[in-house]
């Protein structure tokens, strides 16, 4: 038989009862969330479960929501499964203040640079991860530069001396 | 004297050399670096630095219109640009739900298809550079110059192409366009045969490849690979497949796998790969010309709010004079909501996560860079090998230092 979005989700629903939720379709994609300390479980989860098999991590990223107070950071996980050939989106929400979400590498090997560049770029706490440094920024960066309160540089700036690069 | 040598602590008692690797290292083609620990010529372990090129593209694209993202995506995987611009397209469009001509869609593939072979082309001759033939790769450079100048009469640009708008192209295809593609398909897949004759049975090239940087293929799922380097580790993934998308359930076309993961395998799929590419643009070209009359001239979709106006239109039109505005000022607001799209990229699954919360750029764009997420690989790939062999794993794995670092 194969897999579909209802299938996914009544599974996760009968394992999980209502600690998964706001389930959605998104463009065809499955797409729902956890608690952060849940998401492990979930993944292994998704992982073992031998009707699911999501075995694939196809991409990790974060997002950050300025205006949500308590789960200002999202961690969003793109899982596949290679047989059935269905996606998913799994996501979890932490508060900014203490950013620490469960690292996924002891399952996926992929994880660790996903994970480290997710750290970089939204300071997001990889609880166990074996190497959480900087890994497209400098070492001595002290700030996470995706976070929305960065915003670029106004384009119409004229107090900088820019002579050298044409805007002088 | 002696009290201005300061060794490290405990760098006495080590018993291994040190060698940094790149970053500016001919052999890494392209910026990045290797530390590897050396007991003799034996690697004991490799620790990477990335992000030497960074460019903070995600956060670029979070002030740009759509419109303005694609020359971001050029930059990406550089040898084959096409490729992440009509991904980037395809995406956007899945966005706006915007269904392209089937037309639209067969030049898209001809475009992708001939970026691959460029993308693949540039890897196996490396390859070969790498392993001490540099013939092979001066030999093809030529036809990689025959797809370039395919583009230039497409798009204008060689290697950064911008090439194609949302909704189809910014132009139809000209003669001398098809010309060159009838060229490309004659000549190549001659010089293609006598480049394979050179590597393919060469005792060097498989003594220097064979076993060399081999994963198996629960290790290659597990660290994420896709495209080529996965399938030479005998998995049969391919998104143009598994996710078709412009029309490719529309062609013929099998998916060469390997068995052992190594060097040898990544070339001979690369290589095997080429030949089904030609394959589609061949069935793809005669699908273009068996259209005619009006439908001959469709080369975009009908998406007035995203696709430029023609010019002559801007000037004695005022609908077109106010889309005209709105694109190329930004102004036009696009809907909200998540979307993945990927497209097979020269090197791997090329994933674009956009979310828009309805504003006039995307409210977070995430790039999943196939070569970012199997580079990570290159610790167990190499621990154990020798250091000639690192270098052509480096290669064979084809990781381009723009992608990497986006």
């Amino acid at each position: 038989m194969s897999l579909t979005n209802e299938i996914i989700q009544q599974r996760l629903i009968d394992k999980f009862g209502d600690q998964v939720s706001g389930f959605s379709d998104s463009y065809g994609m499955l797409q729902f969330e956890a608690p952060k300390e849940m998401n492990l479980k979930v993944l292994n989860f998704l992982y073992d479960d031998p009707q699911l098999g999501f075995i694939f991590l196809t991409d990790l990223t974060g997002v950050h929501y300025p205006d949500q107070t308590g789960r200002e950071l999202a961690v969003v996980y793109h899982l596949h499964n290679l047989t059935e050939n269905i996606r998913l989106r799994f996501k979890v929400f932490t508060g900014v203040l203490q950013p620490d979400v469960y690292t996924a590498t002891g399952l996926f090997s992929s994880a660790n640079w996903m994970e480290r560049e997710t750290y970089d770029f939204f300071g997001i706490n990889f609880v166990g991860h074996p190497n959480l440094k900087r890994i497209l920024n400098v070492d001595e960066m002290d700030y996470f530069p995706m976070r929305k309160e960065f915003p670029l540089e106004d384009q119409t700036r004229i107090d900088k001396d820019d002579e050298m690069f044409g805007r002088g | 004297m002696s009290e201005h040598i300061k060794l490290p602590e405990g760098s006495i008692e080590k018993t291994t050399t040190t060698l940094n690797l790149g970053p500016t290292h001919p052999a890494t083609h392209g910026v990045m670096q290797n530390i590897l620990e050396l007991d003799g010529e034996r690697i004991v372990s490799a620790d990477q630095t990335i992000g030497y090129i960074h460019r903070a593209f995600e956060k670029l694209a979070e002030r740009r219109p759509l419109a303005q993202i694609t020359t971001l995506t050029d930059r990406l995987n550089y040898c084959s640009s096409p490729l992440n611009n009509m991904g980037w397209h395809m995406t956007c469009e899945k966005l706006l739900g915007i269904t392209t001509p089937k037309r639209v869609d067969y030049l898209r593939v001809i475009v992708m298809e001939l970026a691959r072979i460029a993308d693949h082309l540039i890897c196996n001759s490396i390859m070969g550079v790498d392993a001490g033939a540099y013939t092979g790769f001066l030999y093809v450079m030529q036809y990689r110059e025959l797809i370039y100048e395919i583009y230039e009469e497409i798009c204008g640009a060689r290697l950064t192409t911008n090439m194609g708008r949302i909704g189809g192209f910014e132009r139809n295809f000209n003669d001398i366009a098809f010309q060159k593609l009838e060229k490309f398909l004659d000549e190549y897949p001659k010089a293609l045969k006598e480049f394979e004759n050179m590597f393919q049975r060469n005792r060097i090239f498989m003594d220097r490849t064979i076993g060399v940087g081999g994963i198996s293929a629960e290790r290659a799922l597990n660290y994420g690979f896709t495209g080529p380097n996965l399938r030479a580790a005998g998995v049969d993934y391919d998104v143009r497949v598994h996710a078709p998308y412009s029309s490719y359930q529309d062609f013929e076309f099998t998916i060469p796998v390997g068995s052992t993961g190594d060097s040898y395998d990544r070339w001979l799929v690369r290589e095997q790969e080429m030949w089904q590419s030609l394959s589609i643009i061949r069935q793809a070209y005669q699908k273009v010309q068996a259209f005619t009359g009006t439908d001959a001239e469709v080369y975009h979709a009908d998406v007035p709010e995203y696709y430029l106006p023609a010019k002559q239109d801007v000037y004695t039109k005022m609908e077109a004079l106010i889309y005209h505005f709105k694109i190329i000022m930004g102004e036009t607001d696009i809907p909200a909501g998540e979307v993945y799209h990927s497209v097979e990229g020269g090197n791997g699954e090329l994933g674009f996560y956009l979310i828009s919360d309805g504003g006039r750029a995307p409210y977070r764009l995430h790039f999943r860079r196939p070569c970012f997420i199997y580079y990570q690989a290159f610790e167990e790939l190499v621990k154990g090998a020798m250091l000639s062999d690192a270098i052509i794993t480096m290669s064979s794995l084809n990781l381009i230092a723009g992608e990497m670092d986006a």
